[in-house]
């Protein structure tokens, strides 16, 4: 079943080395951080201290009076729009009558050194009057509780946004509920597991800060150098709050360091804007890390209640599950997020009655939105701990009993969605079960170089888990991408040039660009011009899409590019190859320089996967989503079981990818997701207190570091998937998805413990 | 303030230095070298890493005025006759580089442990970089890389 491509070298399939590898390894590949105008000046912000308050006054004499200070700006300067949002403009530019979370930004200034600009922002006297803030999700949803967003004349939902499905959206502070049904949702079953599951608030914590440099241009427009992964959602929030055109707000992507999710919200584009404009100079703003901490949205915590039933021989007969998702002061993607972990709530099985019901809640908290597996993640931790709490009730093997009920071509969603491709679940599971055992020594004990044991009291556990995610975006969104590809000859030599806004953020998609054109075309040599707004949208660089998507684009904009050619050629059902045009029978019919000679082919088109429809409001019946992916992990630790502490000796993850564009950077995906998951098993979580942040710096939010990452094993599957483009299927978040659960299964079989919250901490294996 | 001292073996002088600029502050903003980088400016992430007087450092945590009269190499600094480090060579082939943000100080810190172990054992390679933070490969990759460029050393 595996796809073949005919092997163009550096084409799909081959491990092609990056385009902008060489400009990252010497220093000189430009971040969004290092960017430079003459005459710059350096924008900086005013956040709020409270969580939930109202500003009766802002003062910015003592700021303006500041030398060195160019600007400082509050809500009534905002020009146009004074909120912005992705699915639903909520989320104020500037806070005007009150402040929703800790860090929500009150000012911006301009000054020609950071420093000035810091120091300015420090004189903005606000009076504030604190209120108690709304910090329990649950408590929030009760009749009565306080409203989020109580203040009329302020409604954050009187503006609804294009992008985004139309949402069937709550009331008060319920930002959306979605419910699932299917079969009996009162079945009965002689075995049962309950649990109740908690999931702490992730970071995506990418290293390259929101930065970027804003333009002013001469036509009263501004030009946006910005990190993001999406320039033309940036730009039409951008344009509205500015009141400008469109077509005077020109966004250029900059060297992006990481996104993850992170850079789907606006952080400082329309700041920057507006001290540009208001200044007549180039203003750079860049974050330090405190500041990123409030900048962008982080994972949805949640809490999960869940009930399976099964038949005493393993089978699955029920599944009910109430989610709680905890949205924060704004919507963000919390719509979209709801309906993930609701659509794909039981996970990867086939579950005859399925009664599952999931909500995105306002708090006072710090906004949630997109992180990499996106409402999939909160899900997959409570359904992989009840699979293994099924087993331990059964006494089965926990990978037999989900080979048992695994999810498989042709098997029905709980959305009633038939799985169309393949769906290798049970494989998936065996292949990573049937691996060598990792090696019985290890490198480092838990504790690692702090030497805290020899070995006394250290346990070795192994646990296993599997995931589902969709990918590209879902619930009928008009999901497509645009390619502008050029075929011409320089120095004798027929070269393409690939044209799109599509948003690198380290994951590679300027390689693939280059690897499709090079397989298209025939070509060797190819230049991937860097991503704007003078070319159509991509969509986003999230939901794993972008290779299908964008890489479905330039395949077809260079298909017809390759027709023009064979119409000039006078050559039907032609193959370009090798830099030369072949005829049908392979024989070689003229060189593509001579074909192309003077005369370039330009072709630009729009690429959509198949259409998905909503869900239904009161079912969750539906079409939903275009694709699934599928990724299971072993996860072997050693628990020091009298300190509590972890280490992860070995990871190996089984993933099926349909086809691996470019099979070094898809291993290369499977790794950095699976560390993040292992993150957020052992370390990773944003610590909120009464709506306040408590550790928003690297010293006191951990990320795994080298010592932490275990050697990784990871075997990868292609089955092509029969609708997309090479039959590949999205990577970039499956791997996030299950090395959680696998890695607290593994602590629970090293200790006993229940463990049903993440971050697992030491006083959870030892209290 | 003015600050002396050689870059990459060339002289280099800024002015205007406010004394709370770090190191880090200067190479980019001032003296036009943004490949060291600011992922968190507290010493934690060693995205910042270059050579002080041969030792390597987070140049976030470097005051400007400590760079009186010493020689500063950055990651811009390490290819020799216009040709990749061994190091820098290797990160790009074994596909250690993804979004790059942490690459220039892996670079140094791999550069340095190298000149002092030539054949790290992994273990050794784990525990010289464990103070740079690395988010998008999951660090196997770079395990790769360093094996590789010690292969070839």
């Amino acid at each position: 079943m595996t796809t073949t491509v005919s092997t163009t070298r550096g084409g799909v399939g081959d491990s092609a080395l990056r385009p902008d590898g060489t400009l990252k390894v010497t220093g000189e590949f430009a971040f969004s951080s290092d960017l430079y105008a003459d005459d710059m000046l350096w924008g900086a912000t005013l956040r709020s201290p409270h969580p939930r308050a109202l500003i009766r006054s802002v003062d910015i004499g003592a700021a303006l009076a500041l030398p060195g200070v160019y600007a400082v700006l509050t809500a009534d300067d905002v020009p146009g729009e004074r909120r912005y949002g992705l699915e639903v403009v909520d989320q104020p530019v500037l806070a005007g009558r009150s402040v929703r979370y800790q860090g929500e930004p009150v000012a911006i200034v301009a000054a020609d050194h950071p420093e000035t600009a810091r120091r300015a922002v420090a004189r903005i006297t606000v009076d504030y009057e604190v209120l108690a803030p709304v910090t329990d999700p649950e408590a929030a949803l009760a009749p009565g509780a306080p409203q989020v967003h109580e203040d009329a004349d302020d409604d954050p939902r009187a503006g609804h946004s294009e992008p985004g499905p139309d949402q069937p959206l709550g009331t008060g502070n319920l930002t959306r509920h979605v419910p699932v049904r299917r079969g009996d949702p009162a079945a009965t079953a002689p075995v049962v597991v309950a649990g109740r599951y908690e999931i702490g608030m992730q970071d995506q914590a990418f290293l390259g800060v929101e930065s970027g440099l804003a333009v002013p241009a001469e036509d009263g427009g501004v030009d946006l150098y910005i990190a993001t992964q999406w320039l033309h959602v940036d730009q039409k929030q951008v344009a509205a709050c500015l009141g400008l055109p469109a077509d005077k707000v020109r966004l250029t992507l900059a060297g992006v360091g990481g996104a993850f999710g992170a850079r789907e919200d606006l952080s400082m584009q329309v700041h920057a804007s507006m001290l540009a404009l208001r200044t007549g100079r180039p203003v750079k703003m860049v974050y330090s890390r405190e500041e990123s901490f409030f900048g962008h949205v982080h994972r949805h915590p949640a809490v999960l209640h869940y009930e399976h039933g099964a038949d005493t021989d393993g089978t699955l007969v029920y599944v009910r599950a109430r989610i709680v998702l905890d949205g924060g002061a704004y919507t963000s993607s919390t719509p979209a997020v709801v309906a993930n972990a609701a659509t794909l709530g039981v996970g990867p099985y086939t579950v005859p009655n399925v009664a599952i019901d999931a909500y995105g809640v306002y708090t006072n908290n710090p906004p949630c939105g997109a992180m990499r597996g996106f409402g999939a993640v909160q899900a997959c931790f409570a359904y992989e701990s009840q699979m293994d709490a099924l087993a331990a009730a059964l006494g089965m093997d926990p990978v037999e009993l989900r080979a048992r009920n695994a999810l498989t071509t042709g098997g029905l969603m709980p959305t009633g969605q038939l799985v169309e491709g393949p769906a290798p679940v049970a494989e998936l599971l065996r292949r990573v079960r049937d691996l060598p055992p990792a090696p019985a020594g290890a490198d480092f004990l838990p504790g690692g170089v702090a030497n805290t044991t020899r070995g006394e009291g250290v346990v070795r556990g192994v646990g296993y888990a599997i995931g589902i995610k969709n990918v590209c975006f879902s619930e009928g969104f008009d999901d497509y991408s645009t390619a502008r590809v050029r075929l011409e000859v320089i120095n004798g030599r027929a070269v393409a040039l690939v044209h799109t806004a599509a948003a690198e953020v380290g994951q590679g998609l300027v390689t693939v660009q280059q690897q499709i054109a090079r397989t298209e075309l025939g070509v060797d040599q190819v230049t991937v011009a860097t991503a704007d707004t003078r070319v159509g949208s991509a969509g986003s660089s999230s939901a794993s899409r972008q290779t299908y998507m964008t890489g479905g684009a330039v395949r077809a904009a260079c298909r017809l590019v390759a027709d023009r050619v064979y119409a000039r050629a006078g050559v039907p059902e032609g193959r370009l190859r090798d830099g030369a045009v072949l005829d049908a029978s392979g024989a070689v019919v003229a060189s593509l320089a001579d074909v192309v000679g003077d005369d370039p082919i330009e072709q630009t088109t729009e690429y959509r996967h198949r259409p998905t429809s909503p869900l239904d409001p009161e079912t969750g019946q539906g079409d939903a989503h275009v694709q699934y992916a599928f990724a299971a992990h072993r996860a072997t630790v050693d628990v020091d079981v009298e300190l509590g502490l972890v280490k992860v000796v070995e990871i190996a993850t089984a993933q099926d990818v349909g086809k691996a564009v470019n099979p070094q950077a898809v291993v290369g995906q499977i790794q950095g997701g699976t560390a993040q998951g292992i993150g957020l098993a052992l370390m990773e979580e944003i610590q909120v207190v009464d709506g306040l942040v408590r550790n928003p710096s690297f010293t006191d939010y951990l990320i795994p570091t080298i010592l932490d990452m275990p050697p990784t094993r990871v075997d990868v599957l292609e089955l092509a998937d029969p609708h997309s483009p090479y039959g590949l299927r999205g990577v970039g978040e499956p791997p996030t998805i299950s090395s959680t659960p696998a890695v607290v299964a593994a602590i629970r079989a090293a200790t006993g413990r229940p463990l049903p919250r993440v971050p697992v901490r030491p006083e959870h294996i030892v209290g | 303030m003015r600050v002396t001292c050689t870059v990459n073996g060339e002289p280099r002088e800024a002015d205007d230095v406010w004394p709370g600029e770090s190191l880090l502050y200067v190479l980019r903003e001032r003296l036009g070298l943004p490949g060291a980088k600011n992922a968190c400016e507290q010493g934690e992430c060693g995205s910042c890493t270059v050579y002080l007087d041969g030792t390597p450092v987070c140049a976030c945590l470097v005051a400007a005025g400590q760079a009186q009269d010493a020689a500063i190499v950055t990651v811009e600094g390490l290819p020799a006759a216009g040709a990749l480090d061994p190091v820098q060579q290797a990160f790009l082939e074994t596909g250690a580089v993804q979004c790059g943000f942490c690459t220039p100080g892996l670079i140094v810190a791999v550069h340095d442990l190298l000149a002092r172990v030539p054949h790290p054992a992994d273990p050794e390679i784990r525990e010289a970089l464990a103070g740079n933070l690395c988010r998008c490969t999951g660090y196997e990759k770079i395990i790769d890389a360093v094996r590789l460029a010690a292969s070839r050393a």
